[in-house]
Formats: structure tokens, C-alpha cells, sequence
């Protein structure tokens, strides 16, 4: 156990930014704190830099209380969005930053800036400026930056989020890999579950300043705690009651208070148990995606297999693909 | 090509009263130096250039402003972080009252000084009374807010993050400083440096007050060749040397003022909490504020002290002559005309001002459109750094015979005034016009507005508030202006800096009394006119 958070608030005022939340995370792993903006998560990431003072609760690392310790004292890199490069340094001085801090010989500092723009895949780019660089070259010279000097925790605010789509999935696989290559613990804050599944190993999800959910990726994923929490995680549609009923039962599965589907939860299938009447389609490169209105269900989305001859007002089958969808199971909260 | 001659069109009018009232005085000025005779001898310049005592003035001069710089940049620093980005109670006031010295008439400061420095004063025992620590101290203490307010400004809409991001790669508050802050403040510090460089070497009712004939600066000693030894040669040789160092630091100050895109969004940071680290700061800005009132607390005292005793004896003799008929005319009626002239200069300065602005800040659609505007920009920044004394001599030697004869013209006064404070408009309102995205203008024009409609609608709710500050800081300006007015306020109708200025050059205690009284009831005006510019939170004001 390293980072530990234990019942951390911050408050703007009178309201609470950040709301009792504690969380751990252990070497080597990256956390990744999922939420709506304005969650407080960007706020909770600030507060273990040393940024924003704790109105309640305690950040330790090893067991030791970091709240007398400054910023530039608890060897965590911060990087921030937008890369936040220093304008007048060139990338080679920009990644050498903290090594020159620390009087890093100059023999020493090349060979690691050398190193740390290969491993970003910036190679030849010492001398250029900040300004003369991509978003997405930005931000490697920032990961190379806040990497330098081996720091014990990175913490990145929605590194991603900046980019384009290509670049963002791009760069998405790259940072993964160099947080594993590099070892690093790293703490993630990001809006994007996208983001949060290509960089993360465990999720907390973060909702008005409290965690509501927290553990493995995968586990999170399959079990979101409410409804709220599912749609945030991608799930299309939320289903109640007798609607959530019927799905379940045409599954397989327990009854339950709510289920949560993908898009791809239904699929056309001639035996399947439910009927229902295609109300559109449209045809995606990978499958045929529908919307079509279930007996007694209502307006739910369902996928057919590519070539699939299928057009609203037509009558469709469907079977229920149980990994394709969540039983929720506590009551969301109103 | 049409795009330009509009330009040239609207131009027209500011250019041609800059170049009746200020490129024509300048020149004549300048001419009456060069021709001797009817002929052309630009021989005589050289010989004054090549004077032991015009070699002396020069360096004094260099040597006064460039410490009197270092020292406000080194005061200004401290005291910019403190009153713009950390939440002080009362820090509101507190920059005000640091606007006030600038505003504050330059004899009041020269006055102050004097009562603080001179025999019988607190601080007499040290012997500074007419020395060049005098004469820098008084420097210092009026362009330190100027250092405050341009590097505050900046300071204030300095993003916090890239200093967070060091922070976070272990760099402590003081190497933050040295690797982020100070590299990103580094046009605002060296912009500021420069005009404070320049109003110190173009400073004259300080040093003529604190100096007298034994220090002179290139500016007062064109005053007392031009007034009392007559040498016109002389003087005009030493106005072309200053009108070129003058020139050479504008240039250099617009180019370390440029800023890459004026429409980008200004972000405020919001002022943080003091923390026990900020100690030192705290106490810097203290002290710096300390040290500023002490001369205007000085002099109100002085003020009070009639005979020995206290009492109110001095302001009750503004409504007389003084001792020996020491005036032509009351001090309460100089006050009068002050304020009239002022509120004649203020429009004038406003109306070519709010022109000017408007002329530079619009966006160009080619090079050559952008050469004619930033050609316009430093033309009408010109009279920021020409000397005053040159200014005012000039208009008494160009502005006499017809059509021109405005001598006895009641305008006269605040037509110098308005060119003096011309410079302060146009600065205070350029950042908040080229701030105002085209495309606002665009949208409103799309959506069916006219371009009157436009103006009213897009330029006029976000103006209207720095020009009002604007009009205020041009009126404060106005009030305290002395090295133009004592060359063209008539004898009969004088302002009450030239006022305060007789009274001191006359003897006798109560002249002397009344001098500060005078000084009193003018740093009151201006400080009340300032501190209601400040209530309209205008940025810019004051920053260079």
C-alpha cells in the first residue's frame, strides 16, 4: 500500500468540492477516478499534488502524513490537461526541467533526455518550442517531462481529453505502455470512460464529490453500482421494473430491481425468446444497429449481423446476450 | 487599397491635431536651434554637444533615471505580487493610494520631498536636501506604482498552473520564481522598466523643485536655458538629443510590450489567501507603503504648523496674495482654473484618444493596412516621452501669429494638457478595444446590425467603463501637469501647480505655508479623482 486516502474533503466555502473520499492505490497500479465534470475529481487530484489544503482527512504515502509537505517536496508529477509546457524552454529544457532542479550533471541530463524523448517517440525534437509542437506532441513532452525523474506517483488530469479521436486512441496505447515499461504509479482523473479503460486497472467513479464505486476495472464495469453509474460507464439504457423483468427472465437470470443494456445487449436471433417490432435501422461497418420496441419493454436498442435484411415496421425474434448488460442492484438514489 | 485610404481618412483628424499641436511646437523648438541667421547651422548644436556641463547634465541624467529605475523595479516587485495576487484586507485601497503618487502633481511630490529632506524637516539631520539621493528617492517614489500596476496586471493574469507543474516536478516557491514566473513576466517587467526609465529622464517639476540650477537633468536645464540663461541654441540642441533617446526607448518599449494576440482571453486569477510564507512579501509591500506616505504625511503636517503652532492659518490664506503680494490672483481661484482647464483637456484628450484607440485596434487585412496602423500607434504615443518643457517652449514660439495665433486663446492651456495626457487614454483604452473579438462585430453585422448599431451594441458595454476611467485619469493628469503649463499659463490665470510654484519661489513663511496648503488641497483632488477611477476596476489603468 502506498498512496492512501483516508476520508479527504475539500471545500470551497461552504460546499464540499471533494466529499469524504478515500481510496488506495498500490505500486505499480494505475487508478483511474471517473466522473462528470465538476465532480470534484480534478479538485481531489490537486489535493494529493499538495495544491488545494484538506478541509478534513488525511493523504499519507508509506503510512506518512503528507500534509505538512509542499508540493515540490512529495515527488508526484503532475500533468495537467493541456501539458502546461514551460513557453520558454525548448522540449529538450522543458524535459530536463527537474533534473537541473536536482543539479543533475549535464553529461547525465542528455543521456536521460535523450532516453525519455525516445520513449515518448519524439526523437530529434531538443530544440523546438513549446509553441512550434501538436497537441498531441505537447502532451508526450509533458509525460517525458513529469517522468524524469522517476517520480513515485504521476498524477494526470484528463491527458487525453485535449486530443482528437485518431490521436487520443493513438496516444492512449502509447501512454499505457510507457506507464507499464516505466513502472509507474500513476492516478488518473478523467470524464472519458474510454480514457479511464485504455490507461487504468482499477476505477473509482466519483459522482458530486463522493466515490460512489470503486475496485478492478473489469468489476466495475460489470457491476455498476446504480443506474447513474451505468449510464456513465457507457451502458446505453437503464431498464425498470417489469421492463427489467422480462429481460432478465428472457436471459436466464434473476429477477432484479433494474438492468442496465449496451447497445448490443439484443440481438436479432430467430429463436430467441422475445418479440419485437424494428422501429429504425442503420448499418454500421461491423453490424446492422437497431432500435426496436419490445413487448411490454418498450423502446429498447438491439444489434443484427451484418447483412441481416431487416427495415422498420418488420417483426423480429431477439435473444439476450448476458454479457452484453449489468442487473443493477440497489435502488438509484433520488 | 480602399481599406487603407478609410483608414487614412479616419486618421486625419487625430494626426492633424498632433501635428498642429505637437510636431509643429517640437520642430520650431528644435529649428530654433538649427538656424541662426536665417541660415542653416547645425554647427552651433555640435559645439553645445561637445560642453563639459552638457556632458555632466547628460549622465546625471543617465545616472538618476537608471538608479531611480532599478530601484522602483526592485520596490514595484514585491508589492505587485502582494496587492494583485494575494487576498490582503484592504488591498483594494491600498492600490489606489499606490496610483496616487503617480498622479500626484510632480511639484507636490518636489514640495513634499523638500518638507521631508529640508532644514527643520524629520528627516533634515541626514543633510539629503538638494542632493542626488533626494532627487532619486522622489523619482523612485512617483513611478513605483507604475512597476506596480504594469507588472500587478500581468502578474494577475499569469496562468497559476505552469508554476504548479514545476512545483510538482519538486522545483521550490523561490526556484518557481527564478525558472517560471519571472521569464513570463519578463515583458511586463522590462516594459515597465523602460517607461519609468523615461519618465525619470524626461522628470521635471521633481527635479527642478529638489535639484534647483546645481542638478540639473537634460530636461530641467532646457527649462533654465530657455527661461533664464536665453540660450536657445543650447536648449534646442539638447531637446534633438533627448527626442532621439526618447524615440529609441519607445521603440524598444512597444516591442517588448507586444503580446502575441490581444484577443486572447485575459484570465484572472483569483487572489489567494496570505499563507505564513508570504511573510516576507507582506512586509516588503508594507515598508515600500510606508516609505510612500511618509512625504504626504509630512506635508500635511507642514501643512497644519502655522508659526510654530497648529492651526489651520495656511488653508485660510488661500483666498489671499500671500505675503509681499506674492500672487496676482487667490489660490482658491487657481483652483478654480485648474479644474477648469482640466475638464477642457480631459475632453479633448478623450474625444482624440477614444478616436486614436479605435483607429490602432482594429484588425488589419494586410501588411501594408498593419504598417499604417502600428506607424499611427507610435505616432500617437510621441508625446508620452517628449519633454514637456520642449512642448510648452514650442508652443509659445510656433502657436503666435495667424492663422495659429492661439496665445491668448483660454484653450491654449488645456490643448497642451490633453497632448500631455493623450498618451494615458490611448494606453488605458488600446487593450480593452483589441481585446473585443472582430467576430463579435461579425456576428452583430450578420445578425442585421448596423455599424452604428454595432458600436452601440458590441464596442460601447464593453468600453464605456475605461474610457470613464480613462476621462479620469486624463482629468488627474491634467490637474498636476506642470512643465507644459508654466511655459503657457498667463500671468493673470495661472493653474495651481504653477501657483504652488511661485508661492515657493517667493520668501517668507506664510508663502511657504500656503505652498503646502496649496499642495494639500491639489494631492486631494487628484487622490479623490484616482480613487474613484479605481472603483471602476479597470484593469489597465496605469499600466504601460
Amino acid at each position: 500500500m502506498t498512496l492512501a486516502l483516508d476520508h479527504v474533503t475539500v471545500r470551497y466555502g461552504d460546499t464540499a468540492a471533494v466529499d469524504d473520499v478515500s481510496l488506495d492505490l498500490a505500486t505499480g497500479q494505475v487508478l483511474a477516478v471517473l466522473g462528470p465534470s465538476g465532480c470534484g475529481k480534478s479538485t481531489l487530484l490537486r489535493a494529493v499534488a499538495g495544491l488545494e489544503p484538506l478541509s478534513a482527512g488525511r493523504i499519507s504515502w508509506d503510512g506518512a502524513d503528507l500534509s505538512g509537505t509542499p508540493t515540490h517536496k512529495r515527488g508526484f508529477a503532475l500533468m495537467f490537461q493541456d501539458g502546461q509546457l514551460f513557453a520558454h524552454l525548448t522540449v529538450a529544457r522543458n524535459v530536463a526541467y527537474a533534473l537541473r532542479l536536482r543539479r543533475t550533471p549535464s553529461a547525465r541530463v542528455d543521456a536521460r533526455v535523450r532516453e525519455l524523448l525516445s520513449l515518448v517517440g519524439l526523437e530529434g525534437y531538443d530544440d523546438r518550442l513549446p509553441g512550434t509542437l501538436s497537441g498531441g506532441e505537447r502532451q508526450r513532452v509533458a509525460l517525458a517531462r513529469a517522468l524524469a525523474v522517476e517520480p513515485r506517483l504521476i498524477l494526470l488530469d484528463e491527458p487525453l481529453s485535449a486530443l482528437d479521436a485518431t490521436l487520443r486512441e493513438r496516444l492512449a496505447g502509447d501512454l499505457r505502455g510507457i506507464l507499464r515499461t516505466a513502472g509507474t504509479t500513476a492516478l488518473l482523473v478523467t470524464h472519458d470512460h474510454e480514457e479511464a479503460f485504455a490507461l487504468a486497472d482499477r476505477l473509482a467513479v466519483m459522482r458530486a464529490g463522493r466515490v460512489v464505486q470503486g475496485g478492478a476495472i473489469d468489476e466495475v464495469w460489470r457491476e455498476p453500482v446504480d443506474e447513474e453509474t451505468a449510464l456513465f460507464l457507457g451502458y446505453a439504457r437503464v431498464l425498470r421494473d417489469d421492463a427489467a423483468a422480462r429481460v432478465l427472465a428472457a436471459a436466464g437470470l434473476r429477477s432484479s430491481y433494474a438492468v442496465a443494456l449496451r447497445r448490443s445487449a439484443l440481438v436479432v436471433d430467430a429463436d430467441g425468446p422475445l418479440r419485437a417490432r424494428v422501429e429504425q435501422a442503420r448499418v454500421t461497418p461491423e453490424q446492422v444497429r437497431l432500435v426496436v420496441d419490445v413487448d411490454r419493454v418498450g423502446a429498447v436498442d438491439a444489434v443484427a449481423p451484418l447483412g441481416t435484411r431487416v427495415s422498420p415496421g418488420d417483426e423480429v425474434s431477439l435473444r439476450v446476450d448476458v454479457t452484453r448488460l449489468a442487473v443493477l442492484p440497489i435502488r438509484a438514489t433520488p | 487599397m480602399r481599406r487603407i485610404l478609410g483608414l487614412l481618412l479616419l486618421a486625419a483628424g487625430p494626426v492633424l491635431v498632433l501635428g498642429v499641436l505637437f510636431v509643429l511646437p517640437v520642430t520650431g523648438m528644435v529649428a530654433e536651434g538649427f538656424v541662426a541667421d536665417g541660415r542653416f547651422a547645425p554647427g552651433a548644436v555640435m559645439d553645445v554637444l561637445a560642453r563639459p556641463r552638457v556632458h555632466r547634465v547628460a549622465w546625471f541624467t543617465v545616472c538618476t533615471s537608471g538608479v531611480a529605475t532599478l530601484l522602483s523595479v526592485v520596490l514595484g516587485l514585491p508589492a505587485a505580487y502582494a496587492l494583485h495576487r494575494l487576498r490582503l484586507p484592504g488591498r483594494a485601497t491600498v492600490r489606489a493610494a499606490m496610483l496616487v503618487p503617480f498622479v500626484l502633481p510632480t511639484v507636490v511630490v518636489g514640495v513634499a520631498f523638500r518638507q521631508l529632506l529640508g532644514e527643520g524637516g524629520p528627516l533634515g539631520p541626514l543633510g539629503l536636501d538638494g542632493t542626488p539621493v533626494a532627487i532619486v528617492a522622489g523619482l523612485v517614489f512617483f513611478n513605483v506604482a507604475v512597476v506596480v500596476r504594469t507588472v500587478g496586471v500581468a502578474w494577475e493574469s499569469l496562468d497559476p498552473r505552469p508554476g504548479q507543474a514545476a512545483a510538482a516536478l519538486g522545483a521550490s516557491p523561490w526556484q518557481v520564481l527564478r525558472t517560471v514566473t519571472l521569464p513570463a513576466l519578463r515583458p511586463a517587467i522590462v516594459g515597465a522598466a523602460s517607461i519609468v526609465f523615461l519618465f525619470c529622464a524626461t522628470a521635471f517639476g521633481i527635479v527642478l523643485t529638489l535639484g534647483g540650477v546645481r542638478h540639473a537633468t537634460v530636461e530641467t536645464e532646457i527649462y533654465l536655458l530657455t527661461t533664464t540663461v536665453f540660450d536657445l541654441q543650447a536648449a534646442a540642441a539638447l531637446s534633438v538629443l533627448q527626442i532621439i533617446v526618447v524615440l529609441g526607448l519607445l521603440v524598444l518599449a512597444a516591442r517588448l510590450r507586444a503580446v502575441p494576440d490581444p484577443t486572447a482571453q485575459r484570465t484572472v486569477t483569483p487572489a489567494r489567501a496570505v499563507r505564513r510564507g508570504d511573510a516576507p512579501v507582506v512586509v516588503a509591500t508594507l515598508l515600500v507603503l510606508g516609505a510612500m506616505l511618509v512625504p504626504v504625511l509630512g506635508l500635511v503636517l507642514g501643512s497644519l504648523r502655522v508659526g510654530g503652532e497648529w492651526g489651520l492659518g495656511n488653508y485660510r490664506a488661500l483666498t489671499s496674495a500671500g505675503d509681499d503680494q506674492a500672487l496676482v490672483e487667490p489660490v482658491t481661484s487657481a483652483l478654480a482654473t485648474s479644474l477648469r482647464t482640466a475638464v477642457d483637456a480631459t475632453w479633448m484628450a478623450l474625444l482624440v484618444g477614444t478616436l486614436v484607440a479605435a483607429i490602432v485596434t482594429r484588425r488589419s487585412h494586410s501588411l501594408a493596412e498593419r504598417r499604417v496602423r502600428s506607424t499611427l500607434d507610435g505616432f500617437f504615443m510621441l508625446p508620452l516621452g517628449v519633454s514637456a518643457v520642449t512642448l510648452g517652449f514650442g508652443f509659445l514660439i510656433t502657436l503666435d501669429q495667424p492663422p495659429l495665433d492661439l496665445r491668448d486663446s483660454p484653450l491654449l492651456v488645456p490643448m497642451a494638457q490633453a497632448l500631455v495626457a493623450l498618451p494615458l487614454v490611448v494606453r488605458t483604452l488600446t487593450p480593452v478595444l483589441g481585446g473585443i473579438d472582430d467576430r463579435q462585430r461579425q456576428a452583430a453585422a450578420s445578425l442585421g446590425a448596423s455599424p452604428w448599431r454595432t458600436l452601440l451594441t458590441v464596442d460601447l458595454p464593453v468600453a464605456w467603463k475605461p474610457m470613464l476611467a480613462a476621462s479620469g485619469f486624463a482629468f488627474a493628469a491634467s490637474l498636476g501637469e506642470f512643465g507644459a503649463t508654466s511655459f503657457l499659463a498667463r500671468d493673470d490665470s495661472p493653474t495651481l501647480p504653477v501657483v504652488i510654484f511661485r508661492l515657493l519661489g517667493h520668501p517668507g513663511a506664510m508663502n511657504y505655508g500656503m505652498a503646502l496648503a496649496a499642495s494639500v488641497v491639489l494631492a486631494v483632488a487628484t487622490a479623490v479623482v484616482m480613487l474613484a477611477v479605481e472603483r471602476l476596476r479597470v484593469p489597465g489603468v496605469g499600466a504601460f
